[in-house]
């Protein structure tokens, strides 16, 4: 039944069988919304980061960290191997959620830890990313490009923090034994965010390594060239 | 796997609480969270109220109060602002009625994540902890206005600019994160926890309204977080995210390159939604308040349905109405001021649809239905001076006036507070388990509505005049004639009576809480969920023995040929008992 | 039965208080007239809807009032009534839109034969700039304000060099020529708005705003910043003068363009100063430390500009005018042996270059409150040491003589200096001593005063 017949229903009028509602949905499905929900809010913080960055790309003295040879992120290496510990990471828990539905505790438990490596490694790296940066000279209050990357992968990485402390009780419950359908549920959940994250990190990557080109197409698109 | 729905699980299965502690204080039941938001709220939406007093006692009777100046004039103006949108509207028509009604009204023991809510409920008291601790750091609370605009909010010359802004940026973070736990719990909660028959037609306008408000305030509450870290930045870490370089009394400050009007676009992304998060579950508690005592099912109930749902969608594309003389690319104007006009459309209609209400119905006046009718005619003239503000070309002269003032205390403070009022008396019986003062609340409905109609009116005039918002004092101005400072004394003196009024108010509310009348189940005779429970107040758990099931929609009101004028939404059809000449089951 | 005989009541009330209200738009003094017919549509629209609502609704409750037997009348909805007011209403919309969205074209575009003028916006002062004879508003940027700079322009850039500075609130303007409005503001957000223009528009540090309009009369207009801008943001004001072309050709050219002010004469000589200074040492002293007997303040260790801005209200009486101030009327009187302009900026830059003296304390009070009291109304201008700020316009005040202090504040509360229509910032004093009360409260911040250095 789609969304228009449920919204247009007269409800004051005898339901037929199609319109009833069948009583409360189940306590997974729940959490499934409610990530669904929760992601779309990380969603909507990101875009407003992103769109008052394209705006600050506008202003005179923007420097962006792609833009020349010596630019930080002329060079994407780093970032590359940053993206491939996160995906690692995703690629882990997929796994993980694979053989726990399988009902195997053994491989889902080390999948797992995998995870939890893989993801640890990413964070560490982008900590050592910032080292790096702050020791070219590129610090945090130099250019709002800047303070942009380090506030953004920040704001990422406690995002995956927080999925961490999620997935650690996911595994303790694994190792203890529970039953593997019911931390099945929550890998699946977790695998989902997971996911979320690396696609979240890779629009992030793009964006910080784009051209000045591009910002003043992305600009001109959302009508956010600046009027001086 | 069998899994057991938590709305479909047997009342003994369910944890009851003992001890006092687990019972009232890290209670896991909505209904105890609500009063918990609820009081906390009024605690602090009581405290705002002195604060406008103390603005109006300064504005009225200039240089009177000795410890009324400048400074403290501007933070108890930022605080009464801040507290009244976000920590008293937000937390108590959401926090509060969301978490109390939303269970009951679609028929399940709890929220779906009980634990979250509890945390929701203790992550906002903290959050007023800390806006209260503001008051007493060094250099006292900001002073910067409610819209916190950078960069004067950072800088010497406003009160507060060193902790008392960082304060007030934590203060909404942790507001934002408990707001954000609440409302997936709302949202989350309507969406699947619905009891069975309860399709989405069926449910009262009340939660249509929140659930539309909860889902905006996930979506718009960001914009205010993404602009409260990069305030905090731009104070702490010294980037320039909103700082461009200026001199601050005569020197250069470190910064270069920030925009303050992107502050200004981030802040009213969220708060031109927030106006709508506050008026929404406003308009649905209203619209369920007019029925019952209307004895009538409300009228076009679909087309209300939808306009809340268009009025939350637009209210995403209205928000640079407040910045047309910001500075902002002036061809903007156009834009927002057409999608701004549109969205009076079907505000009107709702308007229109409570009056019709009313047309043809058995009006029982009540305490809750006088405050709705104040609601209809309060919301009416605020609705109508909004049309002014949203017309680009006439923003220009009353932008930053009072007429401003004037507006959005019309609808936000006036006409939203006559709602709250509605409510809580509406609702009551069924929290306390007793029946107000009767006779306490009308003098309270009569002096609140008069009073603060005359306090707001006039202003509206001082704002043709010209006058600005936000002056301590006007002093000697050509264009102001003495006679508008007369004005501004009796605005004063109406405003200090509806203060002293709501003791009425707080005195009926204690004092039936142990003397009032025992209300008995369903007093009112109302169709939805929440009133059908098998304990007055409604006890852990809500339902005992079996959740309800629904057959009808909430306002099967004075149904031709039944006998009573009312059907509660969980009763059969073959239960209803019909008139004696009537044929079964025959409507109009 | 009460509640319809209120709202009916509520409603003529409402319409009786506009009609009869003498709290109404300014009379009108700019080109936009067709703001004000928008609004005056609209006032009928939703006065109607107003009138037509409330009536409708307390006929309705007059009517359908619960009686016995009565039942409602069951009706979930009614699509072609709630279809026609959909219509009506969206039509009453379009007919208050379109007039705003063509007034709007025309704010958004001034006309190409407008003349420029800066409003420059600061904590919390205004100051004007004019173009000069080369029609084009030189380069400013925050980093070249200074003391000797105040607009910030760029001094390598030729397009500045003959900007006419206006260092005063009050703004003047020729009537019937339109102007485009360049608005720049130094530190915070203004706003420069003129109720009697209709036209505000705010002061965006880190770019410049616009505005035109066309003014339309002669008269002396307020002034008002309607952006919050901090603590004195009621107190900054200024005056818009519409005059005839003459009038004002003759007021712009009295004021000095941007390489007048970075000459050396307008620093002025301290050698031609220290002669001049002979007359005033016989009252000052001759280190300028002053002399009570005498009711001569200190003048030592004041800067430059305060000096020259208030010797230069003496001579054109802007203080000292009224009876109440003879000690003021004295000065002015004394005014003769400084001919010009150009003297006063030498004797003041004679007396800025003193060496400061020390001054002897009277006045005791209580210096706690006097305390609370200087940060709440003085320091945020005057500085927490009080060593005043060119920024501000804020004169040096610790060191200064406490019994003269004293006079000036009581004078300021009491208007007997700072009410003079040409002195542009005095009369900011007079709006925050106000919150000095009494006389013990003066007398606790002068105490306060005394202990500064």
């Amino acid at each position: 039944m789609s969304l228009i017949a449920k919204l247009t229903e007269k409800s004051w009028e005898p339901a037929h069988t199609g319109v009833m509602h069948a009583g409360p949905g189940q306590p997974q499905t729940s959490k499934k919304i409610a990530l669904g929900i929760f992601m779309v809010i990380i969603s909507v913080l990101f875009t407003l980061f992103f769109l008052t960055f394209i705006t600050h790309s506008q202003y005179p003295g923007f420097q962006a960290l792609a833009a020349e040879p010596w630019s930080p992120f002329y060079n994407t290496g780093r970032l590359w191997m940053n993206t491939a510990l996160l995906v690692g990471a995703s690629v882990a828990i997929h796994a993980a959620l694979i053989s726990a539905r399988r009902g195997a505790q053994g491989p889902t438990l080390i999948a797992l830890v995998i995870t939890l490596f893989f993801s640890a490694q990413f964070v560490i790296a982008q900590i050592w990313l910032w080292r790096h940066l702050t020791g070219m000279g590129y610090g945090f209050t130099t250019n709002p490009a800047n303070s942009y990357f380090y506030l953004l992968s920040a704001i990422h990485a406690l995002h995956l923090l927080g999925g961490v402390a999620v997935l650690v009780r996911a595994t303790w419950l694994n190792w203890q034994g529970t039953a593997l359908a019911r931390s099945a549920q929550s890998i699946k959940l977790c695998a989902s965010y997971w996911h979320y994250l690396l696609a979240l990190w890779l629009v992030l990557f793009a964006l910080m390594t784009a051209s000045p080109e591009t910002y003043n197409t992305i600009a001109a698109l959302c009508g956010l060239e600046v009027d001086l | 796997m069998n899994h057991i729905a938590f709305a479909d699980q047997p009342q003994e299965s369910m944890h009851h609480p003992q001890g006092f502690f687990s019972k009232y204080v890290w209670s896991l039941d909505h209904k105890v969270i609500a009063i918990q938001y609820g009081v906390t709220a009024i605690m602090v939406g009581v405290l705002a109220l002195v604060l406008s007093g103390l603005m109006r006692l300064q504005l009225g009777f200039p240089d009177t109060f000795s410890f009324i100046n400048p400074n403290t004039y501007l933070q108890f103006m930022t605080m009464h602002g801040m507290i009244m949108v976000v920590y008293l509207l937000t937390a108590l028509l959401l926090g509060g009625f969301g978490n109390y009604l939303i269970p009951l009204m679609v028929g399940t023991r709890d929220m779906v994540f009980p634990y979250l809510n509890m945390l929701s409920y203790w992550t906002y008291l903290l959050s007023v902890i800390v806006l209260m601790a503001s008051f007493f750091v060094p250099g006292g609370a900001t002073g910067a206005g409610w819209t916190l605009y950078p960069p004067h909010t950072l800088l010497p010359g406003t009160p507060g600019h060193e902790l008392g802004i960082i304060m007030m940026l934590v203060s909404l973070g942790i507001f934002i994160v408990a707001f954000t736990m609440g409302g997936l719990n709302y949202v989350t909660t309507i969406l699947q926890a619905r009891t069975k028959g309860m399709s989405l037609m069926r449910m009262p306008l009340t939660l249509w309204g929140i659930f539309t408000a909860s889902l905006m305030g996930l979506l718009a509450f960001p914009a205010l977080l993404v602009a409260a870290i990069m305030m905090m930045l731009d104070k702490l870490a010294g980037t320039s995210f909103f700082m461009p370089a200026l001199m601050s009394m005569g020197e250069a400050i470190d910064h270069s390159g920030g925009s303050p009007l992107l502050y200004q676009h981030l802040f009213w992304f969220f708060g031109h939604p927030e106006v709508y998060i506050v008026a929404l579950p406003a308009f649905g508690m209203v619209s369920d308040v007019l029925a019952t005592h209307a004895r009538k099912n409300i009228f076009g109930y679909r087309m209300m349905v939808w306009a809340i749902v268009i009025i939350g969608g637009l209210s995403f594309v209205v928000w640079a109405h407040h910045m047309y003389v910001s500075g902002m690319n002036l061809s903007f104007g156009f834009f927002f001021a057409t999608t701004t006009l549109i969205i009076a459309i079907p505000t009107a209609i709702k308007v229109y649809n409570w009056v019709l209400t009313l047309w043809r119905g058995n009006l029982h006046m009540t305490v809750p239905m006088l405050f709705a009718i104040g609601f209809i005619f309060t919301f009416t003239h605020g609705g109508l001076s909004g049309l002014f503000l949203g017309n680009v070309a006439i923003d220009v002269p009353l932008a930053d006036t009072y007429f401003v003032v004037a507006h959005f205390h019309m609808v936000m403070g006036v006409s939203t507070v006559m709602v709250l009022f509605a409510a809580i008396y509406h609702w009551y019986p069924l929290i306390s388990g007793r029946m107000f003062n009767t006779a306490l609340g009308k003098w309270h409905f009569w002096v609140t509505f008069v009073g603060t109609y005359t306090t707001f009116l006039p202003m509206h005039y001082l704002g043709f005049l010209g006058l600005p918002r936000r002056y301590f004092s006007m002093g000697e101005a050509a264009y102001v004639p003495e006679s508008a400072h007369s004005l501004n004394a009796g605005i004063s003196i109406s405003a200090i009576i509806v203060m002293l009024a709501q003791l009425l108010f707080i005195a009926n509310v204690i004092w039936s809480l142990k003397k009032g009348p025992r209300a008995g189940h369903n007093p009112w005779g109302a169709t939805s969920l929440e009133w059908q429970t098998p304990d007055v107040p409604p006890k852990h758990g809500n339902w005992g023995e079996k959740v309800p099931e629904v057959h009808r929609w909430a306002y099967d009101y004075s149904v031709p040929g039944v006998k009573a004028d009312f059907i509660p939404q969980n009763m059969p059809s073959e239960a209803v008992e019909m008139e004696d000449d009537s044929p079964q089951g025959e409507r109009s | 039965m009460v509640l319809v005989v209120i709202l009916v009541l509520l409603v003529l009330g409402t319409v009786i208080f506009h009609f009869a209200s003498p709290w109404w738009f300014t009379p009108l003094a700019s080109n936009w007239g067709s703001i004000d017919t928008t609004i005056n549509i609209t006032f009928w629209i939703t006065g109607l809807v107003f009138v037509a609502v409330n009536l409708f609704m307390a006929y309705a409750i007059f009517k359908f009032k619960h009686k016995k037997g009565q039942k409602s009348h069951y009706e979930p909805e009614n699509k072609k009534l709630e279809i026609w007011l959909t219509g009506i209403t969206a039509l009453g919309i379009a007919i208050m839109l379109a007039p705003g969205l063509f007034v709007w074209a025309s704010f958004v575009k001034a006309p190409s034969d407008a003349q420029q003028v800066e409003v420059v916006g600061k904590q919390w002062h205004w100051m004007y700039r004019f173009p000069g004879e080369d029609g084009e508003l030189g380069r400013t940027d925050p980093r070249f304000v200074s003391e000797h700079n105040p607009f910030g322009l760029d001094p390598q850039d030729p397009a500045g060099q003959d900007d006419i500075l206006v260092f005063s609130n009050i703004l003047h303007l020729p009537v019937g020529q339109p102007h485009k409005f360049w608005l720049r503001s130094q530190d915070v957000l203004h706003n420069f708005a003129v109720p009697h223009f209709r036209a505000k528009m705010d002061l965006v540090p880190g770019t410049v705003t616009r505005m035109w309009l066309e003014p339309t009369r002669t008269g002396t207009f307020d002034v008002v910043c309607m952006q919050l801008c901090g603590t004195a943001h009621h107190a900054m004001r200024g005056k818009v003068v519409v005059q005839e072309q003459e009038d004002f050709d003759q007021w712009l050219a009295s004021h000095p363009t941007f390489a007048d002010t970075q000459s050396r004469a307008y620093r002025g000589d301290q050698d031609i100063g220290r002669a001049l200074y002979a007359t005033c040492a016989s009252c000052h002293g001759q280190q300028g430390e002053g002399n009570q007997g005498l009711n001569a303040p200190r003048v030592a260790g004041l800067d430059q500009w305060y000096l020259e801005r208030q010797l230069a209200y003496y001579k054109d009486r802007v203080r000292g005018y009224n009876d109440g101030d003879t000690y003021g009327q004295q000065m002015a009187a004394m005014m003769a042996v400084l001919p010009d302009r150009q003297a006063i900026r030498n004797v003041s830059a004679y007396m800025a270059a003193m060496p400061e003296t020390q001054v002897t304390p009277t006045i005791t009070g209580n210096t706690a409150r006097g305390e609370r009291l200087y940060r709440n109304f003085c320091s945020d201008c005057h500085g927490s040491d009080g060593s005043g700020n060119y920024h501000t316009n804020a004169p040096r005040i610790s060191g200064q003589q406490d019994w003269y202090l004293e006079r000036q504040v009581t004078y300021f509360r009491d208007g007997i200096r700072g009410l003079h229509p040409q002195d542009s910032h005095g009369n900011q004093m007079v709006m925050l001593v106000q919150g000095l009360r009494d006389e013990q409260a003066i007398r606790d911040v002068v105490a306060y005063i005394n202990t500064l250095d």
